[in-house]
């Protein structure tokens, strides 16, 4: 006689009293974070979705006006031109950040007993204010005296107007953001610090080159960060502002002198549009655009890391 | 909507898109519609930064005693004010630029001053013309003025004097003179410039260019632009050469930026420029810093040759949804009589004496201020050069105009300055430039007055 022995299914399993309590307790510390995402993130996504079908000043009530926003925002040369200058930002930043930052970490995983102080230098220009680094780039860009164009003038090169120039303003804005890759070179550096030695060692017995190990080995295991820095680069390209707002845009000293359509980012133009003329509910349509845009190439990215990107202990 | 909503609204925009800055709130203890001389009243946008202010601030708080002053310092900040005005939290006072008054005003964020002026009785009589105008919007007052900024021509006679010329032979009237003058003044060096002749100050000063020419950028009430009339585009045109011809934009910036006009080492000390129209606090500066430099100070001119200034400067505004209206109106009249910004030029006077430098005036929205001001404590300081310059400040703060308040101030500012850039960075002419500015501010203005 056959006998059967019936197991609960798994999403029907009880749990057990210390299961319960554990969860309990899981939930506790993250209420915090969960209450925070709900205040200050989820509610006002929410009422922003709703603002950016509306017509709002911030002083007056809103005034429901369909999709006018998203028409005139998808007929607005202006935003047209910041998102055109923030995504040409990000296909120069991101790729330069990226491998300048790995070129370092290598090096500085050569380093001996002094790569402690170097991974300090290297990191800290990211503990320096945007505010300043913004500041401290209109100096350095100087056309006249800028340091960056006397040590190409010793080189007999005469450097280009970086922030008065169209065609220069953003190559200069990408020198500005290589300030701080600091964070991007930590990451790769613990990342190849965790690569397997036996792999490398593997590597050489089969005779592979220094180039065959970066690429069969080093890059495969780094994989998964170089992955994150993508995501993270270039949703915070997509978001530059602080920086360049001071260099060209800050205060009303700066904002009566020289700024560069070049320059117009459109975070930046999101901000005008809300706090200095008063359209909020248009820049609530924009900002919903700029989340869709990031949403949209992050998944992409996601889509693609199927295919590139190692994990430990996943079967690739 | 529900405010809450509202507010959570406003920081949503930039939860989305940037990181976003906590509001700041008007005083929650006020003791609210209390009369004048009671309760809590609370400021933005202004400081305590020297003896002109704090004076007058002393002056309020001996004239009313009972009144809890609480000054947020810091500069005005649109954000800070709005993220406050969306939490119906706002402050009793604001302290913002006068062009930001139009905007605020139609879009009912500041009331009118009508019945402040009544209850107060305060004389609006004795404020300059154009303060007033750039304070009020369809005929209806909204803010008080404070100080009267204007622009003069400075002249560095010791580089005149090298170039051959006199003061009296720079003529800014004589626009079709004015690139010879330049390339005369000027020193470029194997493409380094390392004097400037003229400097136009464009952006910032085209306004003023194409008054002299004539034109009004923006009509009276502030409705409609005139950014493509063929004037403008002329005074345009003019300001670009003095700058193209001194080897271009970029390099032309580029060594501007490196003036700094607050040190002993200012352009004029240093010889870097030799003629250039700017605001009447250089003088104050250059007074302190280089007392032997050869200072020549002229009035800008329109092209007729009549003295011209523009003018500009603070405002005090009282915001809807204030607590203690009543107070912060005293607090108005206080801060902006004539009697207190006499104390307070007297401290400004007696803080140089003590410091060893000269005196040399303040310049406020308040012309009776300004009279006894200089009749009653202004000395000369003995410096020929410098007691001429505050001679010529003060005679064209007759002759001052003001860009008037304009519902869409912001954008219209926005649309002319980008314009005037676009023309300095070599990427239209200035025709074309002005003619998009007119549509985009026409758009703007049509769009604010509906």
């Amino acid at each position: 006689m056959a006998t059967t022995v019936s197991t609960p299914a798994p999403g029907r399993r009880r749990r057990t009293p210390l299961a319960r309590r554990e969860a309990r307790w899981a939930y506790l510390f993250l209420a915090p974070w969960i209450v925070g995402f709900l205040v200050f993130y989820a509610g006002p996504m929410i009422a922003s979705l709703w603002l950016s079908f509306t017509e709002y000043d911030v002083i007056n009530a809103p005034r429901f006006t369909g999709l006018d926003n998203y028409r005139e925002l998808m007929a607005d040369p202006q935003v047209a031109r910041s998102l055109g200058n923030t995504v040409y930002y990000t296909a120069l930043h991101v790729p330069l950040v990226m491998a300048i930052s790995l070129g370092l970490a290598l090096l500085l995983k050569r380093v001996g007993r002094l790569q402690g102080f170097f991974r300090t230098v290297f990191y800290l220009p990211v503990m320096t204010p945007a505010v300043a680094v913004g500041i401290l780039f209109l100096l350095l860009l100087n056309t006249q005296d800028g340091l960056i164009n006397r040590g190409l003038a010793l080189f007999g090169i005469e450097g280009p107007s970086w922030t008065t120039d169209p065609t220069w303003v953003m190559p200069g804005i990408v020198l500005m953001s290589l300030w701080s890759l600091g964070s991007t070179v930590i990451i790769y550096l613990a990342a190849l610090q965790n690569v397997p030695r036996d792999l490398y060692e593997a590597a050489d017995l089969d005779g592979a080159g220094a180039w065959a190990r970066f690429r069969h080995v080093t890059l495969p295991m780094i994989s998964g960060s170089l992955f994150f820095t993508l995501i993270v680069n270039t949703i915070a390209s997509l978001q530059m502002f602080t920086e360049v707002y001071t260099m060209y845009f800050g205060n009303r000293e700066t904002q009566n002198r020289f700024n560069s359509d070049a320059a117009s980012f459109y975070v930046i133009h999101l901000f005008q549009e809300a706090f200095q003329f008063l359209h909020m509910g248009f820049a609530s349509a924009m900002a919903w655009v700029l989340f869709l845009i990031i949403l949209l190439i992050t998944l992409v990215q996601v889509k693609l890391s199927n295919r590139f990107v190692y994990y430990e202990g996943e079967d690739q | 909507m529900s405010r809450t909503l509202r507010v959570t609204a406003l920081a949503g925009v930039l939860t989305l898109a940037v990181s976003g800055c906590g509001g700041v709130g008007g005083g929650g203890d006020s003791a609210g519609g209390g009369g004048t001389g009671k309760g809590a009243l609370t400021t933005m946008g202004f400081g305590l930064s020297d003896e002109i202010a704090t004076t007058r601030v002393d002056a309020f708080k001996k004239a009313d005693p009972d009144v809890d002053l609480k000054i947020t310092e810091g500069a005005f900040d649109e954000q800070q004010f709005l993220s406050a005005v969306a939490s119906g939290n706002p402050p009793d006072l604001v302290y913002m630029d006068r062009k930001l008054v139009g905007t605020y005003a139609k879009r009912g964020s500041i009331q009118p001053m009508t019945d402040c002026v009544k209850q107060q009785n305060i004389d609006m009589g004795q404020y300059r013309p154009a303060a007033k105008d750039q304070v009020t919007l369809d005929g209806t007052v909204y803010a008080i003025p404070e100080f009267s900024s204007v622009r003069v021509v400075y002249l560095n006679e010791a580089l005149l004097r090298q170039a051959r010329l006199t003061a009296d032979q720079v003529d800014l009237s004589n626009w079709a003179a004015l690139p010879a003058l330049n390339a005369r003044l000027a020193k470029v060096t194997g493409g380094r410039l390392s004097r400037i002749g003229i400097d136009p100050k464009i952006p910032e000063f085209l306004p003023m260019w194409a008054k002299a020419n004539g034109a009004d950028m923006i009509s009276a009430d502030g409705t409609k632009a005139n950014l493509d009339d063929p004037k403008v585009v002329e005074a345009l045109t003019t300001g670009v050469k003095l700058i193209s011809d001194q080897g271009g934009f970029g390099k032309f910036k580029s060594f501007r930026d490196t003036f700094d006009f607050f040190g002993a080492k200012n352009p004029l000390a240093t010889n870097q420029i030799v003629a250039w129209p700017m605001e009447e606090w250089f003088l104050n500066q250059a007074a302190k810093n280089s007392p032997k430099a050869e200072l020549v100070v002229k009035p800008f001119v329109d092209r007729q040759g009549k003295p011209l200034t523009m003018s500009s400067g603070q405002a005090w505004v009282i915001t809807k949804g204030a607590k203690n209206p009543d107070a912060a109106c005293a607090f108005v009249k206080t801060m902006t009589a004539t009697d207190t910004w006499f104390a307070a030029a007297k401290a400004r006077a007696e803080a140089r004496k003590a410091a060893g430098q000269p005196f040399t005036g303040v310049y406020t929205g308040n012309a009776e201020a300004d009279k006894k001001i200089f009749d009653e404590l202004y000395q000369p300081t003995g410096n020929k050069r410098f007691d001429d310059a505050v001679a010529t400040i003060r005679s064209v703060q007759e002759a001052g105009f003001a860009m008037p308040a304009s519902p869409a101030g912001a954008e219209f500012d926005k649309a002319w300055y980008d314009a005037v850039n676009r023309v300095l960075a070599g990427q239209e002419q200035p025709e074309a430039a002005l003619r998009r500015a007119q549509q985009e501010a026409t758009a703007a203005l049509d769009k604010a007055a509906k």
